[in-house]
């Protein structure tokens, strides 16, 4: 029984076979395609993924932040400004936020401090993130020295460390509280390091902002909602190490295009030319010259993303980290919750199997509508 | 077995794989709902506002508290050296000294 | 079965090296007969045999095959036709290096979608017919000429064709297995296939397995024998 499922089979065991003729070449092709596949699929899964945490998490964000600046410089905001906001019709409450940033010698690591309104840690006591006990190896009942601003040394006991799922916002954490802080980087009482607001309506932001910025005008003001765009755009396609990455993945097919689009070597004709005198038309000979594109580019395409998947799912990311940590000392470490979407796949497809597929198929073309009579000579 | 049966049963093996990332990617989601939420909670009672992604530097830490200076505190005519500052994007609102009012 | 009337081909039509390879020729070629083109290198019958199988056109002048003029026919049905009606054996062998014997006899029948199994089964009788089963996994580089000869012609007549086309089929052996070809184009005959064979070679013309010997040169028929 002759069926066109058994003709793409006949032809693709052909392909195949052609492909296997140079096994050396093609199975550099594979590997380093597939590495290609896999390294654009391995950064958008995680941009992606970071992407939507951000995007949930955040949500719980301030609605409105406000900062004091001085000479183009973030600068301790003065506690009385509380009450001239409270003022402003639609506010429900105005904080003051303590926070800063601990360099730690030691090991040469930024930690950011937090002064928290709930769970109170103690006086003496701090609060720590998973990032800061593995980089300082310090657990529970540790006790940590800290430089204050006046050359004093103070030792903090470790109370508890915060769950290694939550550190995408805690890594580096360190809870303390007000009077510790205070202490350790000489604050004054009536001082914040900036106010978070609550309000009515969430649609009067940009009035209440506007209002703030007439009544204070040295202050800077950050919405929620700006937040969250940040973090929309997170990572800089346009500039810096992805755009590399990028530049290279695109270089990579350029180059694999322009040596198939150089035609079929003499070899590969004489060998279209056998086929068609043998009786295989030119659209059999597309056919295969599709299949051997299509074996290639759907297997590199097939195990990119797989690999990838399991890089940044099961393995957190591992291979980004020289390019992610940079300078840190502290590098959290990435449990990234999976969000896939199936246009993220499909792009991926008409980026990589698509321009190869076709780069394949063309050149071969003009080789296959040859006619036959040559190969008889 | 012939070449093209074992090709396509790699094809039809991926596939089943792709459909299997989804689903796991949704239960994991499911599964880690809780945790997303717990730590939106976090988030809201510590005042947070931002991931902690690169402790490198303070604008790289806190993206969304940097503003157009922030960068080039240490001297006016510093030039970005966080290798960081080469994957993020300034956070979009800088462009504009507060919100909506110019 | 097969008529050629005035039959012109001409290459390089217009440029300086213009060449006439055949010019007017008139002929008709019986079924289940093994017709011999005879002539010296460069007469034309290379050209002529691969008029006849449909590998390329004349430039002017009509084919007919089984009584329908084929000259016309869009590319598509030309090679479907080949494909059916015509299996060949050349002058190079032309199999394809890098796959195995039993492949390389499978190949023409791929497209048209055939079932695998049913293909393999017919493709292993052939070279068990011609006595090289035993190298059917053996990659083609390997094979000896007498061998290699023999694959081609099994790899001809994978599709059933009802004609025959080998073009200087001896070139390449000696005189044993020159004789031991056309020992199998005989039972290629006896097996009512038409057979036609280009070759300046006595081994294969004086055969008394040929039916009829025509003279060509310079792309015209000399002589009918």
């Amino acid at each position: 029984m002759k069926t066109s499922t058994e003709r793409q089979k006949n032809i693709i065991d052909f392909a195949l076979s052609s492909l296997l003729r140079r096994k050396g070449k093609n199975a550099g092709l594979l590997f380093i395609y597939t590495l290609i596949v896999f390294a654009l699929a391995s950064v958008v899964f995680f941009t992606h993924a970071i992407k939507e945490e951000a995007s949930i998490i955040l949500k719980g964000a301030p609605e409105m932040t406000v900062q004091k600046t001085v000479a183009g410089r973030h600068d301790l905001i003065p506690i009385n400004y509380i009450d001239r906001i409270q003022k402003i019709r639609g506010v429900i409450s105005v904080k003051g936020r303590l926070w800063g940033y601990y360099y730690d010698p030691i090991v040469g690591a930024n930690y950011t401090l937090v002064v928290p309104e709930t769970p109170d840690p103690g006086i003496g006591n701090i609060i720590i993130g998973e990032g800061i006990s593995r980089t300082r190896l310090a657990f529970e009942g540790d006790s940590i020295e800290f430089r204050t601003y006046d050359g004093k040394i103070i030792d903090l006991k470790i109370k508890k460390i915060l769950s290694p799922e939550s550190e995408i916002i805690s890594s580096d954490l360190l809870m303390i509280s007000e009077a510790d802080f205070r202490r350790l980087f000489g604050t004054r009482e009536n001082y914040a390091v900036d106010l978070t607001l609550k309000v009515r309506n969430p649609r009067e932001l940009s009035t209440i902002a506007r209002k703030i910025s007439e009544i204070l005008p040295d202050t800077r003001v950050i919405l929620r909602d700006e937040i969250l765009r940040t973090y929309d755009s997170v990572f800089n396609w346009r500039g810096g190490i992805l755009i590399i990455i990028l530049a290279g993945a695109l270089l990579s097919f350029v180059i694999f295009a322009w040596d198939k689009a150089s035609g079929p070597s003499l070899d590969e004709r004489r060998e279209i030319g056998i086929l068609k005198a043998i009786g295989w038309e030119t659209s059999d000979i597309i056919l295969m010259k599709f299949w051997e594109g299509m074996a290639i580019s759907l297997t590199s395409f097939c195990s990119g993303i797989i690999f990838a998947y399991i890089h940044i799912f099961f393995t957190d990311a591992f291979l980004f980290e020289p390019v992610l940590k940079g300078w840190s000392v502290l590098y959290p470490h990435f449990k990234l919750v999976p969000f896939m979407d199936a246009s993220q796949i499909s792009t991926l497809f008409f980026l990589s199997v698509v321009p190869y597929t076709v780069a394949t198929i063309i050149p071969s073309w003009r080789a296959a509508t040859v006619d036959p009579d040559s190969v008889m000579r | 077995m012939r070449k093209s049966s074992l090709f396509l049963s790699f094809i039809s093996i991926s596939l089943a794989l792709f459909l299997l990332m989804f689903i796991h990617a949704s239960l994991r989601k499911k599964a880690e709902m809780r945790s997303l939420i717990q730590k939106y909670e976090t988030v809201k009672q510590l005042r947070l506002t931002d991931l902690c992604l690169f402790t490198e530097a303070s604008y790289t830490r806190h993206l969304s508290q940097a503003d157009l200076h922030t960068a080039f505190k240490d001297h006016p005519a510093s030039l970005e050296h966080f290798p960081s500052g080469s994957l993020l994007a300034p956070p979009p609102m800088i462009k504009r000294m507060n919100e909506n009012i110019d | 079965m097969i008529e050629l009337t005035n039959i012109r081909k001409v290459f390089n039509m217009g440029r300086p090296n213009e060449f006439t390879a055949i010019s007017g020729i008139n002929l008709r070629i019986d079924t289940n007969r093994m017709t011999v083109f005879r002539g010296p290198s460069g007469s034309g019958k290379t050209t002529l045999l691969s008029l006849i199988g449909c590998m390329a056109r004349p430039t002017s002048g009509r084919i007919y095959l089984m009584e329908k003029e084929i000259t016309s026919l869009p590319e598509r049905f030309l090679t479907e036709i080949r494909r059916r009606t015509f299996g060949f054996i050349f002058q190079q062998f032309n199999l394809i290096k890098g796959i195995t014997v039993l492949e390389n006899v499978m190949l023409p029948a791929y497209p048209t979608g055939e079932r695998y199994s049913s293909l393999k089964k017919r493709a292993m009788n052939l070279l068990d017919i011609f006595d090289i089963s035993k190298k059917a996994r053996d990659r083609v580089e390997w094979l000896s000429g007498g061998e290699a000869q023999r694959v081609t012609i099994a790899r001809a007549l994978v599709n059933n064709p009802s004609v025959v086309i080998a073009d200087e089929p001896t070139s390449h052996l000696d005189t044993k297995l020159s004789r031991e070809l056309m020992g199998m184009m005989r039972r290629l005959k006896e097996d009512s296939r038409t057979v036609l064979i280009a070759s300046h070679d006595p081994v294969v013309y004086e055969s008394d397995a040929v039916d009829r010997v025509i003279r060509i040169a310079d792309g015209k028929i000399e002589e009918h024998g």
